[in-house]
């Protein structure tokens, strides 16, 4: 019988296994198993993962730290909007502030130093998604998501925002500065 | 009716399956022949696995400080 | 009735078709092209607008069309059609009466006004929020209560068929279990259950707010059950484009089934653990650890794989094992080079199938990796990896079937055989362009929904390589090949429907049956039997089982490339 009409045997399950598909199968969950185990295993030896650090929080606090970060170590001011560029010591806490339609402030990170960066919105989600490396996030408004970046080549680089977030989501950009210590 | 289905409806089939109707169906033949314990599953373990451990790892979230 | 003549040499099945039944394939599958018409014009705009060169559009509409475009294509065309094929595989296949054809009607005309209302609010254009409809970015509350309207429409036909199957078991129209496909549509009927309640879950508290009742949607929250709707939706897809598949084997070679343990175990591992994968969505967002997002991500250990790559061996190795049957057994490749290509049932179902597998399977499980997702997330390897699943996957499958719905359904001969014959080849090699290029534009970072990757006049922006700007054309170039060619289908659909010519079947009379007292079909003990019976010699399928090897090799090695190119970017923990 074929597929459209109900199985011949009344008693199906018993039918033999063709060897070409117990071969196939076997073959198959061996690599299923494999890229598995493959997560797991990056999380112990591999150099790119997410860490599992969040919290819950509001627009106001996570502005209010970003402002203090902002006051404490700017170096410079960019473009007509007087965008500050800031500067903070390695394996600081790095604050980003996504909002519509913005990255802030600018950043100025020293080459192979490790940072805490703090990536949270303030009002839509937007993607963090750093240009050329291609690194993508998801940020939410109302959870600050903490990742350990580690830049390890000097140059500009670009944070745009690859999370559609209204009219003017194609203008969301900003620029990240890995510089040489 | 077409010829095929009316072949279908004479033929001499419902005697010879009365005939092997005492042979046990497995167990799981009975699991894939129940539509119902199906939809139960389909809908309990995803529901378990990744709505519900989902939301208490979201609900878990610290404030932070 | 007597199936359509354009199979005639192969064995039938001899059908019983309740009227009502057919009248809700009908009208389910004009509504279902409708809106695969409309969101194909909508397709051109769009991707006229992400052609750098042409870059037709403003950003206000773009944004508006290509949210009505996922709307009208993700969910209208494909879920329109998949009622017809549940209709189909219950009460068609098991030669039952349809269960509570009123409801049926009922939940038709729902999903239409739904449908209906979900376009007006995009159209009014304060709803551009892409079909996802992430909060907190607000659409018109037209926009929710559309949607909703149209799922409890879906799920209410889910419901008419576990009704059907119940009926068809209690007047045993059937002797035994249900037929494979008709499992496959069983499969599809429960994931949607599971998509629809989540989308329920979500969706109705989000309507709420959107007209005030309640303040506010957390967005991690939606995310993450929007994605048991959103994502679990594409894999009713699977289900029933598989069953397309098998059905497909069945009509055009009588193929019968290698093992039917084998492929229905497939399928539970689809009903258990395919719907966890919406996990491959959230793969980057705050909060949630990586045991649940690897667990879930990888279907527990990539079990749903598992049973993709068992379909993909078992549906062209029932073909093979058929056509060897038939003579076609000279080397490793006869019985496919002798295939009737220039049948689109089947060049439309052995592309959807190759194109499944090698474009968008692959590309699903390197995007899904909990690790990889960080070099893909949000770029246009995600729209590029989507249309090779659910566009040459599914849309492609559903074509093919639809070439033998039009004779044996709606009674009409295929208007401009010509024409048929190329259409799947050219919807088929557009799309593949079209997925191609984005999934390499993507790794290059070009961003999904995203109007102007040039960044014009912006001091901050960011200039892509050349690399980039070329493959986002020649996406384009296919996309537009593609609309050519869909537009091919929607013009042969519609001609045949209306003006086609109608077949008689020489002694072909109506079976009617009033509701309720349909005759109980005799156990069908001996009915026909089909080609190819027993596969069970040692390598009946050598074929496949090489072509399946390929696949392998292949997926092993893009695998490992993206690790590689993973473990060049920054550190990040
Ligand atoms: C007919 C040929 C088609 C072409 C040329 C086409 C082209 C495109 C393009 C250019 C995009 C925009 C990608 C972006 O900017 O992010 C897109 C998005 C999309 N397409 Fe298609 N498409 C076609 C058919 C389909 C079909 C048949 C389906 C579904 C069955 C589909 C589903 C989608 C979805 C869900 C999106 C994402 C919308 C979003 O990001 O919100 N497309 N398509
Ligand atoms: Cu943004
Ligand atoms: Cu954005």
């Amino acid at each position: 019988m074929s597929a459209i009409q109900p199985p011949e045997e009344r008693v199906w399950w018993k039918e033999p296994i063709a060897p070409i598909e117990i071969t196939w199968i076997l073959i198959a969950f061996v690599w299923c198993l494999f890229m598995f185990i493959m997560m797991p295993y990056w999380h112990i030896f591999g150099k790119q993962n997410l860490a599992n650090e969040a919290y819950r929080s509001t627009p106001e606090l996570f502005t209010a730290k970003a402002q203090a970060m902002v006051d404490k170590y700017k170096v410079r001011e960019e473009t007509e909007q007087a965008i500050p560029v800031v500067r903070p010591p390695a394996g600081s806490d790095v604050y980003l502030v996504a909002r519509l339609w913005q990255w802030w402030p600018l950043l100025e990170l020293e080459e192979g130093q490790t940072y805490r960066l703090h990536l949270m919105s303030l009002d839509w989600l937007h993607g963090f998604s750093l240009q050329p490396e291609n690194i993508n996030i998801q940020v939410h408004p109302g959870y600050e998501h903490i990742l350990q970046v580690q830049p390890n080549r000097a140059g500009t680089y670009s944070i745009i925002c690859n999370e559609y977030c209204g009219i003017n989501h194609h203008t969301m950009a900003a620029k990240l500065y890995v510089v040489k210590k | 009716m077409s010829e095929v289905a009316r072949n279908n409806a004479k033929g001499p089939a419902a005697g010879s399956h009365e005939d092997i109707e005492d042979e046990a169906i497995p167990a799981m033949q009975h699991l894939l022949d129940n539509p119902f314990i199906l939809l139960f599953l389909g809908v309990v373990v995803p529901t378990v696995l990744y709505v519900i451990w989902g939301v208490m790892e979201i609900v878990g979230i610290p404030i932070a400080k | 009735m007597a199936l359509n003549r354009m199979f005639r040499a192969c064995p039938m099945t001899g059908l019983k078709v309740h009227e009502p039944t057919e009248a809700l394939i009908k009208a389910n599958a004009v509504a279902a092209v409708v809106s695969l018409a409309v969101g194909g014009v909508l397709a051109l705009l769009i991707t006229l607008t992400r052609w750098p060169a042409v870059h037709l559009l403003p950003p206000d509409w773009f944004y508006l069309l290509l949210t009505a475009h996922g709307l009208n294509m993700l969910i209208y065309w494909i879920i329109f059609f998949e009622v017809a094929i549940l209709y189909f595989g219950s009460s068609l296949l098991l030669g039952c009466r349809l269960a509570t054809p009123r409801v049926a009607w009922f939940a038709f005309w729902l999903m239409v006004l739904g449908a209906l209302m979900n376009n007006y609010a995009v159209f009014r254009g304060d709803s551009s929020v892409m079909f996802t409809s992430y909060v907190p970015m607000p659409a018109h509350p037209t926009f929710y209560l559309g949607l909703i309207l149209f799922a409890v429409g879906a799920l209410i036909a889910c419901f008419v068929f576990f009704g059907t199957l119940v009926i068809a078991k209690e007047e045993r129209t059937y002797n035994g279990s249900v037929p494979l496909v008709t499992f496959g549509a069983l499969t599809a009927a429960i994931i949607a259950v599971f998509t629809i309640a989540s989308g329920a879950i979500i969706l109705i508290p989000t309507f709420m707010w959107s007209i005030g009742l309640v303040d506010s949607v957390d967005s991690l929250m939606y995310r993450t059950i929007y994605w048991a709707f959103g994502h679990s939706a594409q894999q009713i897809n699977v289900s029933a484009h598989v069953a397309v598949w098998y059905t497909v084997a069945a009509i055009i070679f009588g193929a019968k089934p290698m093992s039917e343990k084998v492929s229905r175990m497939a399928f539970l591992l689809y009903i258990l653990f395919i719907t966890i994968a919406s996990a491959h969505h959230l793969l980057t967002d705050p909060g949630l650890t990586s045991n649940w997002k690897i667990l879930n991500t990888s279907y527990a250990i990539y079990l749903a794989v598992l049973a993709s790559m068992v379909h993909g061996l078992t549906v062209p190795g029932a073909i093979e094992v058929a056509q060897r049957k038939k003579g076609y057994t000279r080397g490793l490749f006869e019985w496919l080079r002798k295939a009737p290509w220039g049948n689109p049932v089947f060049s439309g179902m052995f592309m959807s199938l190759v194109g499944f597998g090698f474009l968008g399977g692959i590309s699903g499980v390197i995007l899904g990796t909990e690790q990889l997702n960080i070099i893909m997330h949000n770029t246009i390897y995600v729209p590029g990896h989507f249309h090779a699943t659910v566009v040459i996957g599914t849309t492609l499958a559903f074509m093919a079937i639809t070439y033998f719905v039009l004779p044996a359904i709606f009674r009409r001969e295929v208007s401009f055989t010509k024409m048929a014959q190329w259409q799947p080849y050219i919807f088929g090699i557009g799309m593949t362009m079209l997925a191609l290029f984005m999934m390499g534009a993507g790794t290059l970072g070009v961003p999904r929904r995203h109007w102007d990757i040039s960044f014009s006049g912006n001091p901050m922006g960011y200039e892509f390589p050349g690399a980039a700007y070329l493959m986002m054309g020649l996406a384009s170039i296919g996309g537009v090949l593609a609309v050519v060619g869909g537009a091919m289908y929607v013009l042969i659909v519609v001609h045949s429907v209306f003006l086609g010519k109608r077949i008689e079947t020489p002694g072909f009379e109506r079976v009617r049956m009033r509701e309720g007292y349909a005759p109980a079909m005799q156990p069908s003990g001996v009915a026909l039997q089909a080609h190819g019976s027993a596969a069970h010699h040692a390598w009946a399928a050598p074929g496949t089982f090489t072509l399946a090897v390929v696949f392998l090799a292949s997926f092993i090695l893009y695998y490992f490339v993206n690790w590689k190119y993973l473990a060049t970017v920054w550190p990040l923990k």
